[in-house]
This record gives C-alpha cells, structure tokens and sequence, in this order.
C-alpha cells in the first residue's frame, strides 16, 4: 500500500489532507444544516458565533410545511421522478439488451447515436423543446417532465445495462433457447435477474437524476404548485429583499436528503455504475 | 409497433394460418433482426421526439427572428452575425471558457488527489466515500444555495472568519463584483467536480497491479517515481475521460450559475446557458436565444468526438 509506513506517515499521507478534503466539501452542508436550526433573530445578531447553533429551533422546518407549497412539490418531484425512472429503465432494459445481444442492420450506428445522446446538453435544446411542450399542451402538467426525462437519462441508462449484459455469458441463454425458452424469456428470466445490480444502478442513477433536473422543470413546469423540489425552492423562497435564510436552507436540506440517502446505502453500486457507464463507457 | 412484424400477415395470410394470428408476429421475434429492431422503438421514440426533433427545430428557429407565441420569418445567419458585434454575447464567450477550462486542473488535480487518499485503507471508508460524494450528487440548485448564502455579503461565513482575523474591516461581497463573482462560481463549480474526479480515478486506480508497485519499491523507487511509472499509465484513460466529461458539463452548465448570479453583475458571469435563457425566454426572442445556444454546438462537437475516440480505443 502507499501509505503503509510510519504513523507520522500515514498521519501526513492520509488523515490530513482526508480531513481537508472532508472540510472543504462537506461545509456548504454542514452550513445549510446549522442555518436551518436557527431562529432568525439569531442569524442577524453578530456577536453570535455564525458556525454554531445558539438557540435550537425547528420553527424553519414548521414555516416550510405550514406557509410553503413544499409538501406539493415533493409531491410533483417524486411522481415525476418515478414515472420517468420507470419509463427510462424499461426502454433502457429493451435497448441495452438489443444492442448487447441482437445483430440488426444499423446496430452499430444506433449504439453510437445513444452515446451521443449522453453528451447533448440540455442548455442545447430546452429553447425549441418549450416549443414542442407548448405545442403538444404538455405545459405545466407531469407529461412535460415525465416525457422529457427520459431523454436524459436512456442514453445513459442503455449504455451501462448494455454494459452488464455483455458481461453475461451467452452460453446460458443459448441452452435456455434449445429447452425451448423464447428470446424474450431469456431477457426477463436470465438476463435480468443475473444484471439486477445493474438494472439497480440504472435506476438509481435516472431518479436521482429526475430529483435533481432543474433546467426543464424551471421552464415546462414553473406555475403555480406544479413546482419541484429544487424549482420551488430557488423560485419562491429567493425573491423578498430580506430572505428567509432559515427555511430556505431548510427546504434545500430536505430536497438533498433523499438522494444522500440513497447513496450512502448504494454508494458501492453507484461507483461500479459510474466506471461501468460514464467512465469505461 | 405491430406494423414492423406482422408484415405479411394480414388479409393476405394463407387460411391455414388464420387459426393464430400471432404465430408468425411471434416467430419473427425469435429472429434477431425483427426483435432488435422492435425492443429499440420505445426508446428511439421518445429520443426522436424529444431530443432530435428539438435539436432540429432549433436550427430551423435560430434562423429565423421568432419571439415566444409568434412564429417569425426566415432571416438566415443574421441572428449569428448578429451575436458576433453583441458586447454581452462576446463576454458570454469569455466567462463560458473560463468557467470551463480553468476550472478543470482544480478539479482533475484535487480530485487525483483524494482518489490517491482514499485508496487507503482506513477506518468508516464506506461512509467516507458516501460523504465525499455528496457535492456531486445532491441537487446542484440546492447546494448552491448553501453556497449563495456562503458568498452572501451580510451572512457570508468566510466574511466573519476574515473579519475576526482582522484581515478585512468590510464584508466581501464576493458576487457583487466583476473578477470575485466569476472566481466564486469557479469555486463553487471546482467543489461540484472533485468528487466526480476523484470516484472515477478511484475506480481507475483498482487497476493499478499492487505486485508492481511492491517490486518498484524494492528497487528503490521513490513514491512520485512509482507514481509515474506505475499508476499513471492505468489511470491515464481514466483521467482522460473524465477530463473530457467535465468539459462538456461545464460548457454547458446552468443552473450553478443561474441560482448564484443568474449572469451577473453585468453580464460579468453569463455562460451560453444562462444567456440563451434570458435572451430566449425573459426577453421573448426565441430565434436569438436559439442561435446563442447553438453556438456551443461546435465545440461540444468536438470535445463529444474526441471523447468518442477515447471511450472505443478503450474498449479495445
């Protein structure tokens, strides 16, 4: 191992530049958790050590359920998020298992062309996409989000299933086929169970990313309490003069929970995903 | 999708087979070519519709002087040439390549670094890695909020600490001004990136033989030698790639910079996204906006190729 040696070296190797990096990354946390616990009042006092919680509250927390449409737009993001993620994983399953396991003529371009999909931005497009939504009457409405979403994540999705199930010996299909086992029964009853980490990582990765979209959910669904998470936060609780710092901090904390959440009980999947997908492509 | 496969199976199928419509649409998806092509249409669909077809229209509008409810007339490149002599566009061009490029060998080289730390064993390595993560996986709309408040002039955190230090008498206002506002969503941007780096040459790093490393330091290798010969050319793919992904995200960033300073102060930190935004919807003209989202086209052309090229030499 590199830092194997002396304790003075691991000291010097590892804990502390792991500290720094621990501090640096996670203060803008660690800040929004302590401003969210705090009165107001607090916050404006400059005698107050800003790095600490003086007087405990979860009156934030109470203003964000009671006087904010934030419980609709958890609503709107996890419905969204679902619905996309369903949509995503199924037509990623069909794809990754087309492009891993089928010949047919324009298979190769098409593989390409969904790689190139993962690299279309959607600072790209979102201009004559608001036009599409309008003209399909999808504005303000689930469809907007729940349709678009896909876009993003299938390209991704597909490239890292098709991933997994080349990985999977062919060999067990092809006996299944002579017992007399159809091609769709290999994909449900072989394949996928045998790629359930993968199919795991797909779906982990395009909920999160339904959560965390913000660009198409600011334009497509943006009145009233059709909001999502991070749209509704940065939308409504930044415009007074004097802004409520506290519920603020506490509606982007409870936004990021979820998806934190998450990863801390996947994190080994998640970075077998992205070395599968985004990084050996 | 049942035209594709029932081709030939219709009025015009042989009585005999008419006791089972579906043997022959059945049949065909046992042959590779029918149902590879039937299991793409969903996916392929919604692509078209959605990420193509945009993609086209948008050319189309950027070429015309369109504004939002009234379709416009064909003008050609005007709104391009256009751009070209707008003062606000041509800063546009400057913030993007700044916030893009110089932001990478932070984020490449603290990245490397924590990948070199965390490849250590150590104690809560799982719940360390989950927590390193997290600037790379939550929201990004949220936590920049925590950091809008960070570089806030009244509540700003670093203000306090220079302020109790005696380095400042005054509060930064660290997006209120031109040079400290673009370093600020820099900043904010290179914490974003790190862990993105630093879990994908992690990953990389897995690769690197331990016999190597051992043997090399027998032989006396000092450990930037052995770092060199040893780990470098494993991760070197890696780090290409990611190098090459993060280009791409960030060129085409948003919403970092639309929560922190939604382009200001003075257009001192518009990137193409946040000004085809305002352009495009806040000021009504689509055609313009279009045409200043379509001029990241080029180089997000080249960067996806020349992705492209490393993504199958590493496959192979």
């Amino acid at each position: 191992m590199v830092g194997s040696g002396t304790l003075r070296h691991r000291f010097l190797g590892v804990y502390l530049p792991l500290a720094g990096f621990l501090i640096f990354l996670l203060f803008p946390f660690y800040w929004m958790v302590i401003v969210s616990l705090k009165p107001t009042n607090d916050l404006f006092n400059t005698a107050n050590n800003p790095f600490w919680v003086q007087h405990f509250t979860l009156e934030n927390y109470a203003y964000l359920f009671q006087k904010t449409a934030f419980l609709s737009w958890l609503q709107n993001t996890l419905i969204v998020s679902v619905a996309a993620t369903a949509i995503s994983l199924f037509c990623s399953v069909l794809i990754g298992y087309a492009l891993a396991r089928l010949n047919f003529p324009g298979s190769n371009v098409l593989a390409l062309g969904i790689f190139l999909a993962y690299l279309v931005p959607d600072t790209l497009l979102f201009l004559p996409l608001a036009q599409v939504i309008a003209k399909l009457h999808l504005y303000n409405t689930y469809w907007a989000l729940i349709l678009t979403y896909p876009t993003r994540l299938i390209p991704f999705a597909s490239w890292l299933l098709m991933g997994y199930f080349k990985t999977i010996p062919k060999e067990i299909e092809e006996c299944a086929m002579i017992d007399g086992m159809s091609r769709l029964g290999g994909l449900t009853r072989i394949i996928l169970p045998l790629a359930l980490p993968g199919v795991l990582s797909a779906g982990i990765f395009s909920f999160t990313l339904s959560w965390n979209e913000f660009l198409y959910a600011l334009i497509f669904m943006s009145t009233g309490a059709m909001k999502t998470i991070p749209v509704g936060t940065v939308s409504d609780l930044v415009k007074a003069d004097v802004l409520f710092w506290g519920s603020l901090m506490a509606s982007a904390v409870l936004g990021s929970v979820p998806v934190a959440f998450i990863y801390s009980f996947f994190v080994e999947n998640y970075v077998q995903g992205m070395t599968a997908g985004a990084v050996k492509g | 999708m049942a035209t594709t496969t029932t081709a030939g199976a219709g009025p015009a199928a042989r009585p005999h087979q008419a006791f089972n419509p579906l043997r022959r649409p059945l049949a065909a998806l046992e042959r590779q070519a029918p149902l590879g092509v039937v299991l793409m249409v969903p996916g392929l669909l919604l692509l078209l519709v959605f990420m193509a077809y945009p993609f086209f229209l948008g050319i189309y509008l950027s070429m015309t002087d369109s504004t939002i409810g009234e379709t416009g007339s064909f003008v050609g490149i005007r709104n391009f040439a256009a751009l070209l002599s707008d003062g606000i566009f041509l800063q546009t061009v400057r913030n993007t390549f700044v916030y893009a490029f110089f932001t990478v060998p932070f984020k490449l080289g603290f990245g490397l670094a924590l990948a070199l730390v965390l490849n250590n064993k150590m104690p809560f390595r799982n719940a360390i890695r989950a927590g390193v993560l997290l600037p790379w996986i939550v929201p990004t709309a949220l936590s920049s909020l925590g950091w809008f408040m960070i570089f806030d002039p009244v509540f700003s955190p670093i203000s306090w600490l220079l302020r109790q230090l005696g380095l400042i008498s005054h509060n930064v206002n660290f997006l209120g001004d031109a040079y400290l506002a673009i370093a600020s969503v820099c900043l904010a941007n290179v914490w974003r990136g790190i862990p993105f780096f630093g879990i994908a040459i992690l990953a990389g790093l897995q690769a690197v033989p331990q016999e190597l490393h051992e043997a090399a330091a027998i032989d006396g290798a000092g450990a930037w030698q052995r770092f060199r010969a040893v780990t470098l050319p494993v991760i070197r793919g890696v780090v290409l790639i990611a190098t090459l992904y993060s280009i791409i995200w960030t060129f085409a960033d948003f919403q970092l910079i639309y929560v922190l300073t939604k382009g200001g102060p003075a257009n001192q930190t518009h990137v193409f996204g946040t000004y085809a935004y305002q352009i495009g919807l806040n000021a009504t003209q689509i055609g313009q906006g279009a045409a200043i989202a379509l001029y990241m086209f080029p180089i997000l052309a080249l960067f996806a190729i020349v992705l492209l090229r490393f993504v199958r030499g590493q496959e192979e």
